[in-house]
């Protein structure tokens, strides 16, 4: 969709009083992104604290048992603040909890004993960010201009073929996919490295070996991702452009002798593209859930793991920071989504 | 319109495969013991078996036959699917069509709700609640899916809902006198019907899928389904030790169905919305414009 160019954006900003309309829909929408990270940090206080038990206690139980010495006051205390502590009023409780975040302490883990979980965090986050990042932008571009592509000739052999196959990928379960490719191209055939990110003979770092390395373990996960996340948006731009298709304006353009290609780009797609954008949000928390899903198939030493190994050893520090972590970057994502958006539908910025 | 929504081959295909693993649901454990099969009982003379002889689909590396646990499975990830899809579904209705219905602050605040809802990260979220919840049961799993996967529902069914009662026969009953929560129920909920039915498909195949990934991760309760099967694959490295009839025949099964959900809801899409009708008067031309290049070869 990098066709798709934008004379309108740059006259748009000159007006002061179409910025302000701009702005005014991303503060809006600021502010929505900033109340839902609020409403999941909030959930995030409470799950615990409405589970039967006293789930702080027994994080502290298993901590001394794991490391073999009692716990530090401040480390009681800094569990406490996250998990529960059952002496102290829920509001209090709220208010330490909420600084305690505000410092991005959360916590130990119990299975890695002394690492506190930001470390964890920071370690498996650059991973992730690089493989979901990189795989949803190019799911979404390449199954968006497919999607166009079907939906502008519908009825075509290519249309025929694609449509129906897209909705059977579609219905394969993520993690499935990942394991039927690491079989047959890790497995059978030997072409990728079967688990892990990186080429543990080599010293990570920015060397080009390094680099190079990450990307040949990436590719086969990566190529799950893409090609089970293409499926949702190859549909919907198709659906969407045949129905644009049919409107006047496409006529008037054809009518007045555009070529094909600027009528599909221009005309067709330019409009049929904006509910997939709106899609963006709706997909991508299902995206990241998938991925987390295909990071455990390949050992993939992201948050989708750390959460993997987590869940297992009921480690609930690293759990809950997790969490969060996903779901901030989710929605800093869907914020950038919007201010897209806005160079896309004009509407917006005209305020209409 | 009904005969139309028959009458297409995608459509047929979706009601029959959905119809087969419905059957098997319900009788699945009885189809078990009619083919004399186990899915409990370890074969110590076929362990890892491939497919073929005494075991159609091979054997675990425990000797328990595949075929047996993917019939047995059947009933588990159905029951998920079809209590996670009530669940959502109900909610969905229930924020969705006030919403769009009454608007002004009432849609406000149903509106923001699920807007977080639709950008919440479901599947981390609904881990870590079942982590919480130490050995759950199915339903439990099921009922969570169900809580945390409404929202994309009640977003379609608030704008449907906006639109209908804008429409003149709902106007005119609101001046009979008719009181508001009888036209939303009665007057409004039946137009809906078509993509109700749609979404709680999509919704059942949402579960199912949500609960194989659930016990993909080890979050799963002791009894057999679909997930448990794969993630035990999974456990026992049957990836690398080449023994791809242990993962593949489950999946499968969810893939086949929600191919069926989806061709299904392709034929609920095109009664809903016409426009989208245009495969088939396209193919007679097509034939007749290759005729046409074919004669001008000649």
């Amino acid at each position: 969709m990098a066709v798709v160019t934008l004379p309108a954006a740059t006259t748009a900003a000159r007006s002061p009083a179409r910025a302000r309309r701009r702005w005014g829909f991303l503060a809006r929408r600021f502010g929505f992104y900033l109340a839902a990270a609020w409403s999941a940090i909030t959930l995030n206080f409470f799950l615990p604290r409405l589970m039967p038990g006293n789930a702080s206690g027994a994080i502290i139980v298993k901590l001394e048992s794991v490391s073999g010495q009692q716990m530090s006051a401040d480390q009681v205390e800094a569990i406490q603040k996250i998990f529960g502590n059952p002496h102290a009023n829920l509001f209090s409780q709220y208010v330490a909890y909420l600084g305690q975040l505000a410092h991005l302490n959360l916590g130990v883990s119990i299975s890695n004993y002394p690492t506190p979980v930001s470390d964890l965090l920071w370690q498996g986050l650059p991973w992730t960010l690089m493989l979901v990042g990189v795989t949803t932008v190019l799911a979404f571009v390449i199954g968006t201009g497919l999607g166009a592509l079907a939906g502008w000739k519908a009825g075509s052999r290519f249309d025929t073929i694609v449509s129906p196959l897209t909705t059977f990928i579609s219905a394969i379960p993520y993690f499935w996919t990942a394991l039927l490719a690491l079989y047959f191209f890790g497995f059978q055939l030997g072409w990728f490295p079967l688990s892990g990110g990186y080429d543990p003979d080599l010293a990570s770092g920015f060397s080009p070996a390094f680099a190079l390395s990450v990307m040949r373990y990436g590719a086969l996960p990566a190529a799950t991702i893409v090609f089970s996340a293409l499926g949702g948006w190859l549909l919907g731009m198709r659906n969407m452009t045949v129905t644009t298709v049919r409107e006047d304006y496409v006529l008037l353009a054809q009518a007045k002798g555009l070529t094909g290609r600027r009528v599909m780009l221009r005309y067709a797609a330019r409009n049929a593209i904006l509910p997939n954008f709106t899609g963006f949000a709706l997909a991508l928390g299902h995206v990241v859930g998938g991925a987390l899903l295909t990071e455990v198939v390949f050992n993939y030493p992201g948050i989708g793991y750390l959460l993997y190994t987590s869940v297992q050893q009921r480690d609930y520090p690293v759990m809950q920071g997790v969490f969060l972590i996903i779901t901030l970057t989710v929605l800093l994502a869907n914020l950038l989504a919007d201010s897209v958006y806005i160079l896309l539908d004009p509407r917006i910025r005209e305020g209409a | 319109m009904r005969s139309t929504f028959l009458a297409s081959t995608k459509v047929r295909f979706g009601l029959v495969v959905l119809a087969f693993f419905v059957l098997l649901a319900v009788f699945g454990p009885w189809l078990n013991h009619l083919l004399g099969l186990d899915p409990q009982a370890n074969d110590m003379s076929a362990i890892a078996q491939p497919p073929g002889g005494h075991h159609p689909l091979g054997t675990d590396q425990f000797g328990q036959d595949i075929l047996a646990q993917v019939i047995a499975g059947a009933r588990g990830s159905m029951y998920v699917g079809l209590v996670g899809a009530v669940v959502s579904t109900l909610i969905a209705i229930l924020v969705g069509v006030p919403a769009g219905y009454y608007g002004g602050r009432v849609d406000g605040a149903l509106n923001f709700l699920t807007n977080i809802f639709i950008v919440m990260p479901v599947l981390p979220l609904i881990m870590i609640v079942a982590g919480y919840l130490q050995g759950t049961s199915l339903t439990v799993i099921a009922l969570i899916i169900g809580f945390f996967g409404w929202s994309g529902g009640a977003r379609t069914l608030r704008a449907q809902s906006m639109s209908i009662a804008n429409r003149d026969f709902v106007r005119a009953m609101r001046m009979l006198g008719e009181r508001g929560r009888r036209l939303v129920f009665a007057e409004v909920l039946p137009h809906l019907t078509g993509l109700i039915a749609s979404m709680f498909l999509h919704a059942m195949i949402g579960a199912i899928m949500a609960q194989a990934g659930l016990a993909f991760l080890g979050i799963a309760s002791p009894s057999i389904n679909w997930g448990t099967v794969i993630q035990s694959a999974q456990q026992q490295g049957a990836v690398l030790r080449g023994m791809w009839w242990w993962f593949v025949p489950p999946a499968l099964c969810i893939a086949l169905l929600g191919t069926a959900a989806a061709m299904i809801n392709f034929g609920v899409d095109e009664l809903a919305n016409p426009k989208l009708r245009v495969a088939k008067p396209v193919r007679t031309p097509r034939r007749v414009r290759k005729l046409a290049n074919a004669g001008g070869n000649r």
